[in-house]
């Protein structure tokens, strides 16, 4: 049962943008609405096609009134960030974050025309580290909670989440745990990070990396606001990639850093405004982080099209990276070897 | 016993030197066709990495290129790596031959029971721990891959210690070693995998040397609630010659503390020689696989019965045990066998 009217927060960003773009364009939803500090770029409100673009803040009580006058029945909340340099600071990303889905929820919980809530999540909850099996399932809680940053926020969300749930039984709830974006047009920390001519990891530790194709994304965000499915999915592509594997796919040079030194190299990386580091990124890179999306294909009923590794070639195709070393120098090198080993009998 | 079945160099076939260029040649060009439009990136592969340089050819030539697709592969980041962090190709062409002199000429290993090990399908192979430094999990490994008919890997199950430590940990998970806990175990045997487990954990590994061949306490079952949940025979590993690698007749405990480690061990050549200290001694060792304990007999709901699983892991000590008592007696000299 597609929804007649919805709102996304987020909409200056990527997902949040594309999936209003997604939704405005199902002739079965009659309005759809778009919240967010900024406006989106240009090309991307021009995507948006009839979807109307609302400029407000979600920590202001105001958001209510927009939720009550429009009578919004489904909310989806896309407008957690991970980049506290493009948000202003960790401490203005914190108050977006958690502050602003306070104020959100108990917007929705006073209007009763709300019947769905969809929210933007990340696999970031179960935390990183060596003491996790090799798989997290929904179930499964974090050996170590997140002590700060992106996955904190995260955890306290999906709390408040669970909460509203709680108080308001009459309205579907549906938590996507989404693991790193790649493709050929978002723009995330890994794939700047990726994009690096020389890309530092930690000296003596190769991640399992997981990733999920954009499309991927949108479509199981689409297909969360179009069809009633409660409950908490990991959404993440089948396969891994090792970070060493990932860093010659896209052919750059991985530059070995010792643990002591990761600190002060990332905030290097930060004030050149390469790639915004924070601290869980670094302990993803060390110990990685790979999902079951078991539930994701029987319960949800999503199975992802593309593959880790088809995601991945498709991000450096998508972005024509530029590999570091010629690829036909190897053929010549190894056309040479063996013409030497030949011409030595 | 099993006799060894594979002889350290590649097989020289009777060829002529044009055959066996036309050869390497053809096993080059398609990976190249495959390759086109994918980057490499560092270094060019270099004569360096060619280890069967000096055999005689046309094997060589052979090894040669297949040492130049392995390294092209490898740099180009064109393999295959499992959720686990499992990496098939480098475990088969770099791990595996590492450890293979340590295997074959070093401890000159023998393996009794093969037959026991199923050649498809899931099952859990449970051994004992000794050694100061786990090699003999290693030595399981390359025993249940060249000795075994089904060339399998074995898949273990280790401490997060290991995890925990640069390059041990991640050589580790690219070698098939994945966290002990329940849900890993039970995702790899349930998907047909080998899985190997050496229950005694630390207490085993870093006994002191006079309490060799004594089993230690087998932590509180896990190992058999996730073998009867998933239906997989138990096969019983017993390793002789482990214990007297590094004898262990000392403990440092300051020192094991300030490294994080369980353990600081004292042995006769460490740490008094050094770096030469880390060699361990060639003691004669052996590797037997004891007859399958079913599991699928059992309802998987007996596994949250404590008896029924308590019942299982003693049968399987008790087994270990037996065995190693019985190999120990048939043992001659820990060094000659």
């Amino acid at each position: 049962m597609p929804p007649s009217v919805v709102l996304v927060t987020g909409v200056s960003r990527f997902l949040g943008g594309h999936l209003a773009a997604r939704l405005a364009a199902n002739p079965d939803i009659d309005r759809v609405l778009g919240v967010d500090t900024v406006p989106p770029p240009r090309d991307l409100l021009r995507r948006m096609g009839r979807a109307e673009f609302v400029r407000a803040d979600i920590r202001n009580p105001l958001i209510s009134k927009v939720i009550s006058t429009a009578s919004v029945d489904t909310v989806v909340h896309a407008s957690l960030t991970a980049n506290p340099g493009s948000s202003g600071g960790r401490v203005a990303m914190k108050e977006m974050n958690v502050i602003g889905t306070m104020q959100l929820l108990a917007a929705c919980q006073k209007a009763p025309s709300v019947r769905r809530m969809v929210l933007k999540s990340t696999t970031a909850v179960y935390g990183s580290s060596p003491r996790d099996p090799a798989l997290f399932t929904e179930t499964m809680t974090p050996k170590d909670l997140p002590s700060g940053g992106y996955a904190k926020d995260a955890v306290e969300i999906e709390g408040y989440l669970r909460g509203f749930a709680r108080r308001r039984p009459d309205v579907s709830v549906t938590t996507l745990r989404f693991s790193n974006f790649i493709g050929p047009r978002i723009d995330t920390v890994l794939t700047r990070y990726f994009a690096l001519p020389a890309v530092p990891i930690v000296l003596g530790y190769d991640a399992r990396v997981q990733l999920l194709h954009e499309e991927d994304g949108l479509a199981v965000l689409e297909r969360a606001v179009c069809e009633e499915i409660p409950g908490v999915f990991n959404v993440a592509a089948d396969g891994v990639l090792l970070l060493s594997q990932a860093i010659r796919r896209a052919g750059r040079v991985p530059i070995p850093v010792p643990s002591p030194a990761v600190g002060p190299v990332s905030r290097l990386f930060r004030g050149a405004r390469l790639v915004d580091f924070s601290p869980e990124q670094m302990r993803l890179l060390n110990f990685g982080r790979v999902v079951d999306n078991g539930r994701l294909r029987r319960q949800f009923g999503f199975t992802p099209r593309w593959t880790t590794v088809q995601a991945f070639d498709d991000y450096v195709r998508g972005r024509a990276l530029r590999p570091v070393v010629d690829p036909e120098r190897f053929a010549a090198v190894e056309r040479g070897v063996l013409a030497a080993a030949r011409s030595l009998r | 016993m099993t006799p060894r079945r594979r002889a350290l160099r590649p097989v020289e076939r009777p060829r002529s030197e044009e055959e066996g260029a036309e050869v390497s040649e053809a096993r080059v060009i398609p990976l190249r066709a495959d390759d086109a439009g994918r980057w490499p990136s560092d270094d060019p592969p270099e004569a360096d990495g060619v280890p069967a340089a000096d055999a005689v050819p046309p094997a060589w030539e052979e090894a040669l290129a297949e040492s130049l697709a392995f390294l092209r592969r490898r740099l180009e980041g064109d393999y295959a790596v499992d959720e686990f962090g499992f990496d098939g190709d480098l475990t088969d062409n770099v791990i595996l031959p590492a450890l293979r002199p340590l295997y074959r000429n070093w401890f000159r290993v023998e393996t009794i029971g093969m037959d026991h090990v199923p050649e498809v399908g899931g099952a859990l192979v449970v051994a004992n721990h000794s050694g100061t430094l786990p090699l003999d999990s290693l030595m399981t490994a390359v025993a249940l891959h060249d000795d075994h008919p089904g060339r399998r890997h074995l898949r273990m199950l280790g401490a997060d210690l290991m995890f925990r430590l640069p390059v041990v940990g991640a050589l580790a998970r690219k070698q098939g070693s994945t966290l002990a806990c329940t849900p890993d175990a039970q995702r790899l045997m349930s998907s047909g995998e080998l899985v190997g487990v050496w229950p005694e954990g630390f207490k085993g590994v870093g006994k002191p040397f006079r309490d060799r061949y004594k089993l230690q306490r087998f932590g509180r079952g896990g190992f058999v609630s996730a073998a009867l949940r998933t239906g997989v025979p138990i096969i019983p590993c017993s390793i002789v010659g482990a214990e007297e690698i590094y004898p262990k007749i000392g403990d440092i405990k300051p020192l094991a503390r300030l490294f994080g480690a369980p353990y600081f061990p004292v042995t006769p050549l460490f740490p008094l020689f050094g770096p030469l200290g880390l060699v361990p001694l060639p003691s004669k060792w052996y590797i037997e696989f004891g007859e399958p304990i079913r599991t699928d007999t059992i309802d998987p709901a007996e596994a949250d019965d404590p008896m029924t699983v308590f019942n299982l892991t003693d049968q399987v000590r008790e087994t270990i045990q037996h065995t190693l008592y019985r190999l120990l007696s048939q043992r001659r000299s820990a060094f000659l066998g």
